[in-house]
């Protein structure tokens, strides 16, 4: 049976899926078992008992200066800024994509300047929004916003202009206006692609995040990272990037479900 | 002889290039126009003209002894071959927008005693094109053909002066085909609708027009293919009226007294 025209059971698929992760966990534990044989206080590779002890500090006891439990202030701070940055660009998105992608008079006045804000990269703005915005929580949201915003816009308004002509002729027929077009036509068909590309967006908006965090900050899991970066703490490095790794995961896997779940007809439903 | 919609000198040009030339039409209400010729003729530009999808270079257009707008507007309702109906909506959906378009104009939806009101016209509606057990599906639950009993449905709820047709059984197999044009006859003569209907099949423009205009060009100019419009040929009116086709189709199917029964719905 040719490779193209096996298909892999849910069941199998699963199995599959973990065999290559658990043997990139195996390949660590065995590399950090054998420096560790070499130098007990290896630094470099921590087996998951010195990460545990180091990451059982941060989860359970309060930090002294603060008096916080630092991994879950670090966490809260960071997917607050996320949160926030995410709802801003995503809000736009819809809005001016909805309304660049139906309008050709609205493409054709703010469509070049959208072009035109995408492409400059986000990063060099950083210090811009320092200087404008300050070092507080303001500059950090702004960059992931300035970050994925532009290409979320463009995205939605290409989905929107690119609706059958038909079927905005067909509305038109059936006395639809401008208004109602976008409304009950071009939003609905736009939520699925929405979500898609706030799916999309997630990897770079962790980019902007971190970046942000570990430029000008006092908390966050970007801050924490970089922090103990300086005492090559990787027991601590290790179990956040793991621990960003999974918020994100679940973030991706709760976005497909609410699409299908809200959209079942974009998602393949047949006859 | 009253026209419905007369179209004088119309001409429709892009550019260098001459689409249509000279093309003089009187549709009468009630008629069942078929528009046939080869691709590139024409056919299209002309529909798109009457549905007011494009301006005329031109001349003038006038429905109902109005001259037309060039926009498109509920007296002229339209299927397509393919993307008329709204993926998003269930066909009961698709069908009641037209009516929450007109009474709705803020928020584009019915509420209460309203909404109820259109949902029941809507399904008397979809009742009639044969789709009364799908009401609840998405577009892409449908077959092809029940996807155009559906796009015909919607079109009709608005009670359109006008129904353009551009090729609507194009992309339907053979079988299928001919349920539709029984269904179409049926609906032309039960809502006494005025048809307008692309086609580039001859036979199905035969079967079911009370007239066929052939859109051709005229003249050709060997050098520059594209300076010399095509206009209307030939200009046959069938001797077949709305009660000749209601006989035609009681011999088809002696069984008339149950319509539905005769119109299959294609599952493909």
């Amino acid at each position: 049976m040719r490779w193209v025209n096996r298909h892999v059971s849910r069941g199998d698929r699963l199995l599959l899926g973990a065999v290559p992760i658990l043997l990139l966990v195996l390949l660590y534990l065995f590399l950090a078992a054998q420096r560790h044989a070499a130098n007990q206080f290896d630094k470099i590779l921590p087996l998951p008992d010195g990460m545990t002890k180091a990451m059982s500090g941060l989860l359970f006891q309060p930090d002294q200066l603060t008096g916080q439990l630092l991994f879950w202030a670090d966490t809260l701070a960071s997917l607050e800024r996320l949160g926030i940055g995410l709802g801003i660009a995503t809000l736009a998105a819809l809005l001016v994509g909805l309304v660049l992608g139906i309008l050709p008079p609205v493409r054709a006045t703010f469509g070049p300047l959208v072009t035109g804000i995408a492409v400059i990269p986000p990063i060099a703005l950083l210090p811009i929004l320092f200087i404008a915005l300050g070092l507080g929580e303001t500059a950090k949201v702004a960059l992931i916003v300035i970050g994925i915003a532009p290409v979320m816009v463009r995205d939605i308004a290409a989905h929107v202009a690119a609706l059958p002509r038909e079927q905005i002729i067909k509305a038109q027929t059936l006395g639809a206006s401008s208004w109602q077009i976008m409304i009950r036509v071009a939003l609905p068909q736009a939520m699925p692609r929405l979500l898609h590309a706030v799916r999309l967006s997630l990897g770079p908006a962790w980019v902007f995040l971190i970046s942000a965090e570990a430029i000008a900050s006092d908390i966050g899991l970007g801050y924490r990272i970089f922090l103990v970066r300086r005492y090559l703490s990787m027991d601590v490095i290790i179990p956040y990037v793991a621990w960003i790794a999974l918020l994100a995961v679940v973030m991706d896997l709760s976005l497909t479900f609410l699409s299908q779940r809200l959209f079942p007809w974009a998602h393949g439903v047949s006859h | 002889m009253s026209a419905l919609l007369s179209l004088r000198d119309v001409w429709i040009e892009y550019g260098e290039k001459i689409v249509l030339e000279r093309v003089t039409i009187d549709i009468e209400e009630g008629s069942f126009v078929s528009i046939i010729g080869p691709s590139g003729a024409g056919k299209s530009s002309l529909l798109r003209l009457i549905l007011g999808q494009e301006a005329a270079t031109r001349g003038s257009i006038l429905l109902d002894g109005m001259p037309l707008t060039p926009e498109c507007g509920p007296d002229r309702g339209v299927v397509f071959q393919r993307y008329s109906v709204f993926p998003h909506l269930s066909a009961l959906r698709n069908t009641v927008f037209g009516l929450e378009c007109a009474q709705s104009p803020l928020l584009a939806r019915l509420f209460g005693r309203a909404r109820s009101a259109a949902v029941e016209e809507a399904t008397e509606m979809l009742d009639a094109v044969g789709l009364g057990d799908s009401l609840h599906l998405y577009p892409a639950q449908l077959s092809g053909g029940m996807q155009q009993r559906l796009a015909i449905a919607q079109a009709l709820i608005k009670r359109p002066r006008i129904l353009l047709l551009d090729e609507p059984f194009g992309a339907l197999d053979p079988g299928i085909r001919s349920d539709m044009h029984r269904l179409i006859t049926r609906l032309w003569r039960d809502y006494s609708l005025t048809i307008i209907m692309v086609t580039h099949d001859i036979h199905e423009a035969f079967n079911l027009g009370t007239r066929v205009l052939a859109l051709d060009k005229r003249r050709h100019d060997p050098h520059a293919p594209h300076r010399f419009g095509a206009t209307a040929v030939y200009d046959l009116a069938l001797r077949k009226r709305a009660s000749d086709a209601a006989g035609e189709e009681a011999i088809a199917a002696p069984e008339n007294g149950d319509r539905h029964h005769e119109e299959k719905i294609g599952h493909g």
